[in-house]
């Protein structure tokens, strides 16, 4: 077998692996209270048959690795269980929210992505002059400021003083596909601003590693232009750093989607994750931390993946 | 110590400030916390700098106490982080062997989650008390502390000038404590002051998610949420918690960029 | 004759940013002045710091990272190339003037095939159709000896040897036909037995296509085999100019003499004696994971206050037997007996004693010394650590230290970047003899460092081990080294010793076959060398 198909073969399993640990991670998270987890949901004041009864059904009389494979399994069939505040199936109410979910982080990545990799290739253009520290400069206020302000002074100038789009992102099924772009153009410019910079200074980081190599200095040697040099000779080399930081990215964006979608009030995961958190509804949080997870490690595993098709010494071995 | 730069200048003055002005808190704010001293959102005047808040409590004080607790927390769970983090990685660095093994796959296991998403998970069967939060935040942190103290001692660790300490039969104390643990002192440094940043980030977060510091008590980030149905009226409460937090996280920044230049430069040295 | 080139007063600048203090400007090259005839060679040799590839690179007017040039003029082909522009250096770049890098594996894209990359500036240039431009470097694959011509460009970088990529390096520099050709130490980073085939190589391919080059070595015996004429640099300015002969046989400048009489050193070989100190007894390892043994049996013996070297090529093994030695790599099989002791394989049952009797000195004396300790804690800490050695009484012997390595007391405060590189592997001998060991293992101490400044390392060692009587073991892949220091050999090829003796011994006839490879692969400061070994190489195959 080819050596590179191996590797990959190796790095899915890895990914597997690492989901299936991080459920057991996950299950153990809401397990780690000494004392009783119905005691915590339902506070001091809770009667005994209420305690009793929320015990029987989270099935906490069962013994904790029963628990675990009942919900490992559950949810490999796809079946998340019932919300404890609402009695409703946790698969079919996140369904829903979590296309709303991907559909924001999709529209985020199609307009920052691109302007990311641009802005990146004008910060090596210009590598050390006025761009570039302008670049590096709005790298730092923007890593310093926490994603939900970003949003607030977006809301605060554009919605409200500009009186541009509207501070709430509500979205429904009846909207048509432009309603609803409009409805989420606020949110997705917030998400924009919050990842455009990392992304943006690790392309710069990336590319300006492969600019540095020596095959750059043999190609100025042999009298190409810059533009030549770029596309022949350092563009092949910086594919998989770019691919995988815009896949880091990604995996960091789908994160920052739970605050967003909180500033926004947006009926997405994060919206729905953060709301059961407050009224303690176990089931619900563990099923959205599998679901992020599952996104996150996958992000990463695609980052991986790129980055072996992409070198040359695997592709071709001796 | 004398050349130093002027955005490192401006990092130090305002770090410092930030944090007297935590120390001093009770000394310097005009009004008590929970105070109720105007009418709803008045806007800023002589008497209340800042204006007043969502229910009519003066908001530079409740920014000063906000402030103390901000940091308090932050500086308690980078502590906690940093101290558990970098023991770890230097033991797993130093001995190897299974220990290195077992630590390195559960970090990586740990990081294979969202920090946010993890504590949120954890955060929905524990009781929200400050303690808790310092935990949560430093030991999910200790994480990120971990990988870089490992490495930093990993790169070390192969230097012939630790070679040549083991051969000369030094102990495991001498090649920790005099060998590594000064040349890998700046990253550190520089590092701490980018945990502390990341946790004032996070922990306004869950403030701000309403599963942080709860009412009565507020830090920077429950401030934001409890004024942040004033943007919508055009009133800018909400965004003044919001740029202290910017200002005292860039402050930092800066103090920890000339720590780290400080550091290449002196690899870099005479004679190279 | 008209010139080719003709540099005329060049100045070379850079702006250098030091820890602490403000960038300034300083000069790397001072008004240098030379002219080339086409189809001749040119030489520039100097030690690291004379400027000698930034005035190679001059003749492309390209200055690698912040380097300028600030003044002179640069003439080729009648036309002063500095006022051309940058249109005017495209079309001259990878057309009139090629330039052949030191690493051909960096200088390569990895991600292209050798026959895309070596064709590209003759096609940029429109100097030939593509098919000319293939078959052109197909015949230069043929000229300089690689494999498989006619298949030999569909390789990535990564699927050749280094040896085999530096002469694609030379195939892609001659490739557009240029006039002029700069080769900036092409065989520095090769193993001695491959430097020879490149070098021939080059020579041959500069001969049959009557390029002119300009070629830059530290290597004054590898330079004396290609070039016609030879200018010796320093500080970046120009020492002394001549023919190869000239600079060889009857140089002027004390400088140049001081090149050309480097590694004379004559050292009178002591016949073993006594028991010997260190006695490795059939020595086999592996690294842990690995399935093959890099240490195959290995038999040597070394004396009291003598010197055994082990030479060999990268690979060889060499430096594995002095891990196995210290400690830092168990033996699968063997004993190592020293000073009437068995040692045990393991580094952590070595008694202290053990420890303290046999001390190392590694290649790179930068990160083999703490950069935040000063020199004084360097040195002091053996002191204390095997001897309890406090307080003045400490100081007094560290002074008695600096000053047996030829430094002295002023150093006793600096850290190691405060030192040169000569210094630095100096001070790393300090620390060695202030455990007043019996053997030092000395891990190609000289390798990294100019030739004059390896000579005084090498003149020092020999000056203690007379006073010290301490002995050593030299690793090291240099011949000439092995003949200034050794008392004995052994000569290391792929984990086996394949010979083994008093020096007089294994530096005489009759040879195996790979010590007489190794030996006769050695560049000797004579004019004609090259081609006698060729020559005579080729009469023995011939003759098989």
């Amino acid at each position: 077998m080819h050596p590179v198909i191996l590797l990959i073969a190796q790095r899915i399993a890895l990914g597997l692996l690492l989901l299936l640990a991080s459920s057991a991670l996950i299950f153990a998270g809401t397990q780690i209270l000494p004392g009783d987890v119905a005691q915590a949901i339902l506070g001091q004041s809770a009667t005994p048959e209420a305690l009793e009864n929320l015990r029987r059904d989270l099935g906490l009389n069962d013994p904790a690795l029963t628990r675990y494979f009942n919900w490992l399994f559950g949810a490999i069939q796809g079946d998340l269980g019932t919300a404890l505040t609402n009695g409703k199936d946790i698969a079919e109410s996140m369904g829903y929210r979590l296309k709303n979910t991907l559909f924001l982080a999709a529209c985020a990545a199609i307009v920052s992505v691109p302007l990311a990799i641009f802005l990146g290739l004008l910060a090596v253009r210009y590598h050390g002059r006025w761009p570039d520290k302008a670049i590096s400069g709005v790298t730092l206020a923007s890593i310093s400021v926490p994603e939900f302000l970003i949003g607030y002074i977006v809301v605060y100038f554009i919605a409200v003083k500009l009186g541009m789009f509207s501070p709430l992102a509500m979205v429904n099924d009846s909207m048509s596909f432009w309603d609803k772009l409009n409805a989420v153009a606020l949110p997705v410019l917030v998400l924009t601003l919050v990842v455009l910079a990392h992304m943006m200074r690790m392309t710069r980081a990336a590319i300006l590693n492969v600019m540095q190599s020596a095959y750059i200095e043999t190609a100025e040697l042999k009298g190409l232009s810059s533009f030549k040099i770029i596309y022949r000779h350092a563009f092949p080399n910086a594919i998989a750093p770019i691919v995988n930081v815009v896949m880091l990215n990604l995996a960091y964006l789908v994160v920052g989607v739970v605050v967003i979608e909180v500033v926004f009030v947006y009926p997405g995961m994060g919206q729905y994750l953060v709301d059961h958190v407050s009224k303690r509804d176990v089931p619900v949080v563990q099923a959205c931390g599998l679901i992020f997870a599952a996104v996150y490690i996958g992000m990463n595993m695609i980052a991986d993946i790129v980055s072996i098709l992409a070198n040359p010494r695997l592709r071709h071995p001796k | 110590m004398k050349n130093i730069p002027i955005s490192a200048l401006i990092g130090l003055f305002f770090t410092g400030l930030y944090f007297l002005t935590a120390l001093l808190a009770p000394w310097i704010a005009p009004y008590g916390m929970g105070e109720i001293v105007g009418d709803v959102w008045e806007p800023s005047s002589s008497e209340y700098l800042l204006g007043t808040d969502s229910i009519g409590r003066d908001l530079l004080s409740r920014m000063i106490y906000g402030g103390r607790t901000t940091i308090f927390i932050a500086t308690a769970a980078t502590i906690l982080s940093f101290v558990t983090g970098s023991v770890l990685g230097f033991l797993a660095a130093v001995v190897g062997g299974w220990i290195d093994q077992v630590l390195s796959r559960f970090v990586d296991l740990m990081m294979s989650i969202p920090t946010l998403i993890f504590a949120l998970v954890v955060l929905s069967v524990t009781p929200v008390t400050i303690p808790m939060l310092i935990l949560v935040m430093g030991l999910l942190d200790a994480t990120r502390v971990y990988r870089l103290a490992r490495a930093v001692a990993v790169d070390i660790n192969v230097m012939d000038y630790v070679e040549a300490a083991k051969l000369r039969g030094e102990g495991r104390g001498w090649i920790i404590f005099r060998e590594i643990l000064p040349n890998a002192l700046s990253p550190l440094v520089a590092e701490l002051g980018l945990r502390f940043i990341f946790m004032v980030l996070f922990l306004s977060t869950l403030s701000f998610l309403g599963l942080g510091v709860q009412p009565p008590e507020a830090d920077w980030g429950g401030i934001v949420k409890e004024n942040k149905e004033g943007i919508v009226y055009g009133i800018p409460a909400a965004i003044v918690p919001a740029v202290a937090i910017a200002t005292l996280a860039i402050s930092v920044n800066l103090v920890a960029d000339w720590v780290l230049n400080r550091t290449t430069s002196l690899k870099g040295g005479r004679g190279g | 004759m008209v010139n080719l080139l003709s540099v005329k007063d060049l100045k070379i600048g850079a702006t250098v940013y030091p820890p602490g203090e403000k960038p300034h400007d300083i000069e790397i090259v001072k008004g240098v002045s030379f002219d080339l005839e086409p189809g001749m060679v040119l030489g520039l040799i100097g030690e690291s710091g004379a400027g000698k590839s930034t005035i190679g690179l001059s003749a492309m007017a390209y200055g690698r990272g912040g380097v300028k040039i600030t003044g002179g003029e640069v003439w080729l082909n009648d036309r002063d190339i500095l006022k051309g522009g940058v249109r005017g250096l495209r079309a001259l770049r990878g057309a009139e003037v090629t330039y052949v890098a030191q690493s051909a594996a960096a200088a390569f894209n990895p991600a292209k095939k050798l026959m895309e990359q070596i064709v590209e500036a003759t096609l940029e240039h429109g100097r030939a159709s593509r098919s000319e431009a293939e078959a052109r470097a197909v015949e230069l694959f043929r000229k300089l000896g690689l494999p498989n011509p006619e298949t030999f460009g569909e390789r990535y970088p990564h699927q050749v040897s280094g040896g085999q990529l530096q002469r694609a390096m030379t195939a892609l520099a001659l490739c557009p036909q240029p006039d002029l050709v700069i080769f900036d130490e092409p065989t520095t980073a090769l193993d001695v037995t491959t430097q020879i085939d490149v070098l021939s190589a080059i020579k041959e391919a500069i001969r049959d296509t009557g390029v002119a080059a300009l070629y830059i070595t530290h290597d004054l015996a590898v330079v004396a085999q290609v070039s016609d004429h030879i200018m010796v640099l320093r500080h970046g300015e120009m020492v002394e100019y001549g023919t190869t002969d000239h600079i060889i046989n009857t140089p002027q400048e004390e400088y140049t003499q001081a090149l050309v009489s480097v590694r004379s050193i004559e050292h009178e070989e002591k016949a073993p004696a006594g028991d010997p100190l260190l006695k490795v007894d059939g020595v086999t390892a592996r690294y842990r994971g690995t399935n093959f043994d890099v240490l195959k049996n290995i038999n040597v013996e070394l004396y009291q206050g003598q010197t055994l070297a082990l030479v060999g090529e990268s690979g060889s093994g060499k430096s594995t037997m002095a891990r196995a030695i210290t400690g830092l790599l168990e033996p699968t099989q063997g004993s190592i007996h020293f000073a009437g002791r068995t040692l045990s394989h393991y580094l952590a049952n070595r008694s202290k004693e053990d420890l303290r009797e046999l001390q190392m000195i590694y290649q790179m004396a930068d990160v083999a010394m703490n950069p935040r300790q000063t020199v004084g804690t360097i040195i002091g800490r053996p002191l204390e650590f095997y001897f309890g050695l406090t307080g003045a009484e400490k100081r007094k012997r560290i002074i008695e230290l600096l000053d047996e390595i030829e430094l002295g007391e002023g150093f006793m405060d600096r850290y190691p970047a405060e030192l040169s590189g000569g210094q630095k592997q100096r001070v790393c001998i300090a620390r060695a003899l202030a455990a007043k060991p019996k053997l030092i293992i000395c891990d190609e101490v000289t390798s990294a460092l100019d030739p004059l400044v390896a000579d005084g390392i090498l003149k020092l060692l020999l000056n203690l081990q007379k006073i010290e009587n301490v002995a050593y073991l030299f690793i090291t892949h240099d011949i000439a080294t092995v003949r200034a220091i050794a008392d004995s050999i052994a000569v290391m090829y792929q984990g086996n010793v394949v010979r083994y003796g008093q020096k007089s011994q294994v530096l005489s006839p009759p040879f195996d076959d790979y010590t007489d490879l190794l030996l006769s692969s050695v560049p000797e400061m004579e004019l004609g060398w090259l081609e006698r070994v060729v020559s005579s190489r080729k009469m023995v195959s011939a003759g098989n």
